[in-house]
């Protein structure tokens, strides 16, 4: 995660390994509305959902929701609990920690994060 | 109905109550509480065709309730106790020498106590022609129906006899079943027993203004019938004669001792079976009589439930050989009649000596409130008409010296120094449930020690309120007070974001014309909420109030505009419903369930272009699934072309109102039901409310619409539409209420108006209109009071928000295609536009397809329901 600077030439970067120069470009900035997510697909079929807040700070997690089956979480309602940042599915609401994947109505169920940038 | 010759006496003692009114089933649950429905085999003979109902809120018959709702009897207790209750076969003799009773049938019961609770009947005067054809008495629900079947096929006019509660009740439902109706009371004022000269004034004059011609101090004379002996009118002692198709007496009620009187039972002078403090007879101590057949050990008949509640307790405690008297009761009573409070209690004559009153009298709003004072200052009694609000305060006080001056307890708020008196106020030692004698210190002890924290628990807990139910205002404040005070936060709050209601938010929000999220969390939020990003909850649900508001507080009407795009539900997001598969469904608008053959093409063609599943919904319209993300614009586009717009089915809004073909084609209906249904679905269209809102008009009373199932349902009549609103069908069905009959369009429109915007002002989130009438204090009552009365007088503003949403619509379909922006956002990936979500599969099945479920990781566990449709 990192602070997003309020620029229009900003892409929106993925990492898909931990070499630090594997940054995958997914869209611009202003594709992303704050409080909304957008859905991507990586080169190798995997889904990612990714969230902006309202401070501009960006986050991505697995897009295919681990109750439903359906790769929809791109498409929940974001928040704040207790300061960590959520996204509620749209399924059946479960909500998942965006900065860890953890779900925070059931803790032994995660989903996986990416770290991302605006560059 | 058994009819048995003879049965014998088993080994337990046998106890037979005749009778099984309110104070029989009373008197049926105390003997089980005291455990003696275990040791002792019960019989109960009952001369009505049912089993004890609610006779106190008989009337609401006529404003929706079925006989089974009035019920009181639950046939579960009734078996598990193993009580014998035979119905529609009283007591027709009793042998006390060999303690005997001997039903209609034959049936012949031997018994070792027996409790006779035979009730009253109505008195009806003496004069010529009494009981020709029209001439009715109001006592039980038989009577009602006989009543609504004469005032439907003979009767325009109709007079009632008697100006006392029942006969106003009794007035009230004639006018509602469309005569103009009459009373006669023979006192010069209306309700004698309970109000003096200045509430009746107050009384009077309301009671006029609502339509109903009162005659007091006139004596009815005769029953004029005419040739083919039905009531044509009735001679007065004025010497006047009123012309009436049917005449209702309601002067009041004798004491049902024949039964005692001719097993040489000790009857009092006026009637009443004398029974001594324990509710025994005073001849035979193997009998008892409780209720509106006893004379009460202090020479009186008690003809109100609270009292024969206690008597059924008390002759129980005896039975199981506790301590326990009957010396008699208060009297206080608070009714509201046709809409108008009335109460009173203790002294409220003032004829206790040297005593003082303090009045306050506003005959302009139908106000009198008189309370009468001791010498010493001890609040003796008094009488409420029109505003009953302080009753429970007040009689909880009788009796003592109040904390503050007695005028400022009758004085309107905001006149002068009046002070609202509250329930903590009162001693502990405070009756506040008189129907069930429970004082407060009871009510304090099941938050305290029982653990209870709402009004509903409390009620199981206590029994407080669930008799006449005009204590449970009181009692839902005692709860709060009691809590606060021990420490529980009561918290309120939507979500952890806000700690305001909806309705607090929606207030904010209209008064301070805020017209984004983030403005309302920031300036309103929690402190530590404030800044941050909100939650699934208070997001769709400020989202909803600045949508249902958006032309009054300046905000854009369309959902997926600015800010208003990153606060709607997910359905509402995409402007389609979710389906498991991450798939959508779409529902064209069908107003009123009309369709042309044309447009049924276009549907089917579309759903065959795109290869989706059909189906036909509840709502009388067609659902088309399994559309992915990115073709919903198209097929919008498809759809919008051949005239359709959303039908609003993923949204808290109204979805669709359903109707029957009504008049133009049936052979029964009286109105155009499909017309009425396609003009109320396109002025409710899109408005967003705190849940989905189901409509449909019936074109007759056959209800082939169901709309008594309906958030707001309508019912044609020959004269118009009745409204009934709270209905529900789903988990929780719950039938509508009356809320008001033979209304113009025009009208209908207008309290409809009224009425969904109350709701949408005043609910919680995600609460049917079912749900909301239970909840809000009052009830119908107030909701009626606040929508057809005016009484809070925001009718005009309810109806100018209406105004504006009907006329700032537009269709969310078309805008969305419209605007290449929003376009955008409907793909399923952003960096691939073109590029299906390979997740989303179908497989065949009877003939149309069906999600291809990935494979679940974790099992289902839902936290919240969802439903769609």
């Amino acid at each position: 995660m990192t602070l997003a600077l309020e620029t229009t030439d900003l892409k929106v970067q993925l990492q898909l390994n931990d070499g630090e120069d594997s940054w995958f470009t997914v869209c611009d900035l202003s594709a992303l509305l704050p409080g909304r997510g957008v859905a991507a697909l990586l080169p190798d079929g995997r889904q990612v959902a990714l969230f902006r807040d309202r401070s501009g700070k960006l986050y991505a997690i697995d897009n295919r929701d681990p109750f439903g089956g359906a790769a929809v979480l791109s498409r929940g309602l974001t928040g704040t609990h207790q300061g960590r940042p959520f996204v509620a599915s749209p399924l059946l609401k479960q909500r998942f920690d965006l900065e860890t994947g953890v779900c925070l109505d059931d803790d032994v169920v995660r989903v996986a994060t990416y770290e991302v940038r605006a560059s | 109905m058994s009819t048995t010759a003879l049965v014998g006496n088993g080994p337990r003692p046998t106890i037979v109550l005749v009778g099984h009114g309110m104070v029989g089933q009373r008197f049926l649950e105390a003997l089980a509480e005291r455990g003696l429905t275990a040791t002792h085999r019960v019989v109960v003979l009952c001369e009505e065709p049912r089993p004890a109902y609610d006779r106190v809120q008989l009337t609401s018959y006529f404003s929706g309730k079925t006989p089974e709702d009035l019920s009181l009897t639950d046939m579960e207790f009734i078996k598990d106790h193993g009580i014998e209750l035979y119905v529609g076969d009283p007591a027709e003799t009793i042998d006390r020498e060999s303690k005997k009773v001997t039903a209609r049938s034959g049936m012949v019961v031997d018994y070792d106590t027996l409790v006779l609770a035979t009730g009253s009947y109505p008195f009806v005067p003496p004069v010529p022609n009494k009981d020709a054809e029209g001439c009715f008495v109001y006592r039980t629900i038989e009577d009602l129906l006989a009543i609504e079947e004469y005032a439907k096929s003979k009767a325009t006019t109709g007079a009632v006899v008697g100006g006392g509660l029942l006969g106003l009740e009794a007035a009230g439902a004639l006018k509602g079943l469309g005569l103009a109706a009459h009373i006669v009371e023979f006192a010069p004022r209306l309700m004698p027993v309970q109000v003096d000269e200045g509430g009746g004034a107050a009384l009077l004059r309301t009671i006029s203004d609502m339509g109903l011609s009162v005659h007091t101090g006139v004596g009815t004379q005769e029953i004029v019938v005419g040739e083919d002996g039905a009531v044509t009118g009735m001679k007065l002692s004025d010497g006047s004669e009123l012309a009436t198709d049917m005449v209702v007496f309601s002067a009041g009620v004798r004491p049902r001792d024949q039964l005692a009187r001719e097993s040489g039972l000790t009857v009092g002078e006026r009637g009443g079976i004398a029974v001594d403090e324990q509710c025994r007879t005073v001849s035979d101590p193997h009998v008892f009589a409780i209720g509106e057949c006893a004379l009460a050990s202090d020479g009186r008949v008690y003809g109100l439930v609270a009292p024969g509640y206690e008597q059924a307790e008390t002759a129980a405690a005896t039975i199981a050989r506790d301590d326990a008297e009957f010396t008699g009761a208060d009297l206080s009573t608070k009714l509201k009649l046709l809409g108008v409070d009335v109460a009173s209690f203790g002294d409220a004559h003032g004829t206790a000596e040297d005593c003082l009153d303090v009045v306050y009298s506003d005959s302009r709003a139908g106000l009198y409130k008189k309370l009468v004072i001791g010498r010493d200052g001890t609040l003796l009694g008094g009488i409420l008409v029109g505003d009953a609000e302080a009753y429970g305060t007040l009689r909880a006080f009788t009796g003592s010296v109040p904390p503050v001056s007695p005028e400022s307890l009758v004085l309107p708020a905001g006149a002068g120094e009046s002070v609202q008196l509250g329930p903590s106020a009162l001693p502990d030692e405070a009756i506040i449930c008189s129907c069930h004698n429970v004082s407060k210190g009871t009510i304090r002890g099941a938050v305290t020690d029982h653990q209870c924290t709402t009004v509903p628990e409390v009620k199981k807990c206590t029994k407080a309120g669930t008799g006449c139910g005009s204590c449970v205002k009181v009692l839902g404040q005692l709860v709060t007070a009691e809590l606060e005070a021990s420490g529980v936060e009561v918290d309120k709050g939507l979500c952890g974001c806000f700690s305001q209601t909806r309705e607090e938010l929606y207030e904010i929000v209209l008064a301070l014309r805020i017209n984004t999220y983030q403005d309302l969390l920031d300036r309103y939020g929690r402190e530590d909420a404030r800044g941050g990003d909100g939650c699934e909850i208070c997001k769709p649900a400020v989202g909803s109030i600045i949508a249902s508001l958006a032309p009054t507080i300046g905000a854009s009407g369309y959902v997926l505009d600015g800010e208003q795009a990153s606060l709607q539900d997910s359905n509402d997001h995409f402007l389609a419903n979710l389906q498991k598969n991450g798939s959508y469904s779409v529902v064209p608008r069908i107003p009123g369930g009309e369709i042309t053959p044309e447009k049924l093409i276009v549907i089917g063609e579309i759903a065959r272009d795109f290869g989706l599943y059909t189906k036909i919904t509840g709502g009388q319209r067609i659902d088309m699934f399994g559309a992915r993300v990115e073709q919903l614009p198209l097929i919008w586009a498809r759809l919008v072309d051949a005239g359709f717009e959303s039908g609003h089915a993923y949204g808290k809004a109204l979805r669709t109102v359903k109707s029957c073909v009504g008049q133009t084609w049936c052979r029964y209906g009286v109105q155009d039901s499909v017309r009425m249904a396609i003009d109320l679905e396109l002025r409710y269209r899109g408005l967003r409310s705190p849940h989905k809102l189901k409509s449909a008009v019936s074109g007759c009373a056959r209800e082939c619409a169901e709309a008594q199932s309906k958030d707001f349902g309508i019912i044609a009549t020959a004269n118009g539409w009745n409204l009934y609103v709270g209905g529900n069908g789903g988990a929780t069905p719950r039938h509508a209420d009356l809320l008001a009959q033979d209304l113009s369009d025009a009208e209908l429109v207008r309290l409809i108006d009224r009425f969904l915007m109350f709701y949408i002002r005043t609910a919680d989130r995600l609460e049917r209109t079912s749900t909301w009438l239970e909840r809000i204090p009052g009830g119908l009552d107030h909701v009626r009071d606040v929508v057809v009365e005016d009484s809070l007088g925001i009718c005009e503003e309810l109806e100018s928000l209406m105004a504006a949403h009907v006329a700032g619509y537009r269709d969310e379909w078309a805008e969305t295609i419209n605007d290449p922006e929003k376009l955008s956002r409907f793909v399923s990936f952003v960096n691939a536009p073109d590029t299906p979500d390979p997740v989303v599969g179908f497989v065949p099945e009877r003939d149309q397809m069906k999600p291809d479920l990935p494979l679940l990781t974790i099992g289902h566990r839902p936290l919240e329901g969802s439903a769609q449709r």
